[in-house]
């Protein structure tokens, strides 16, 4: 382990402590999809091999509604492709910081991608870091997520249906703060108006009027393609 | 409790090793194209484009669904992190203020 730079522990570190308060947020909505996984029929080890293999809450629980015998197989992988789609943007976004460094350990951290994760990192990157120390970041942050989610689904197919709905405390409105947050960090001034408003009415549209997630690629999409447009004149 | 520990049945194995793999490449792909081809600087302006359209995308339709509670707490979340730049206070207030709002205020 000697080529790893002591910036990579400094990153890995760093992007373990930003994550924590997230990850708590992270662990409500783990044990929520373990509670509803136990009720969907899943056995522990099933719904531990997800959570740990898949590693996508969303898509996780969407599937858990076509978890039915016998299994709709080919739904459920397409299913679980459009709603993981927004992933390539996400990893195409963050590819500078990963280009630089070995292959296998980029390939390796980008198994934990995660909105959060993605978010936070997007966030330190507008410190100016080194791409190791970003990438080191992601990592601590994205194993932070992992161990939360992962572990808070064995919570919740062991608690079955004891726990009352998490939303009633507000919890799952962390992830909308931290996104909101985040925002704040990235306004640049007035370019960003046209291409955030095209984005918001994008999706709003989208969202009204497709099932799944794709309002969050058709969203980042036009958005996206405004901005560039706008700023390539 | 623990009982069922072991039981994979074989058709619910597969359809989550198929999840997985589906993801894992949804994952890396975004890495996958900008390693393989070389983007112009077009390219480049759009992908620093992404990320604010993406969070702009999936925090919208939650301000336009959500209630009164939503809207004060995403403004309390905006107030906050303007005034402290703390993402972990920012957080914490914007889900306090939904979470009284939604329990004492029933808005």
């Amino acid at each position: 382990m000697k080529e790893l730079a002591s910036s990579d522990f400094s990153g890995i570190k760093a992007g373990l402590k930003q994550t924590i308060p997230i990850a708590l947020s992270v662990v409500i909505y783990g044990i929520s999809f373990g509670i509803l996984a136990h009720q969907a029929g899943l056995s522990l080890s099933e719904s531990l091999l997800m959570s740990s293999l898949v590693f996508a809450g969303t898509s996780q629980f969407i599937v858990l509604e076509m978890w039915i015998s016998p299994l709709p197989i080919t739904a459920i992988i397409f299913t679980t492709l459009a709603i993981n789609l927004r992933h390539i943007l996400m990893g195409a976004a963050i590819s500078p910081w990963f280009v630089k460094i070995p292959t296998w350990k980029a390939y390796g951290c980008l198994f934990f991608l995660n909105d959060e994760t993605w978010a936070l990192t997007i966030g330190e990157s507008v410190k100016g870091r080194k791409s190791e120390s970003i990438a080191g970041f992601f990592l601590g942050s994205g194993l932070t997520v992992f161990i939360a989610w992962v572990s808070a689904t064995v919570i919740g197919q062991n608690l079955g249906s004891a726990i009352a709905d998490p939303t009633s405390w507000g919890l799952d409105f962390a992830f909308t703060a931290v996104f909101i947050a985040l925002l704040f960090f990235l306004w640049k001034g007035k370019s960003n108006i046209l291409p955030w408003t095209v984005a918001a009415i994008a999706a709003i549209v989208s969202e009204r009027w497709m099932s799944g997630q794709w309002y969050i690629l058709i969203g980042g999409l036009t958005g996206s393609l405004v901005g560039a447009i706008q700023n390539v004149d | 409790m623990w009982i069922n520990l072991t039981t994979i049945m074989p058709s619910e194995a597969i359809a989550i090793f198929a999840m997985a793999i589906v993801t894992y490449l949804t994952r890396v792909a975004g890495l996958w194209l900008m390693n393989r081809f070389t983007f112009s600087q077009p390219v480049k302006t759009w992908l620093n484009q992404i990320p604010g359209a993406i969070m702009i995308s999936i925090v919208a339709p939650v301000a336009i669904n959500g209630g009164i509670a939503e809207l004060v707490a995403g403004l309390m979340t905006l107030v906050a992190i303007a005034r402290t730049r703390n993402l972990a206070l920012a957080m914490f207030i914007g889900v306090v203020t939904a979470g009284v709002l939604r329990n004492y205020l029933h808005i």
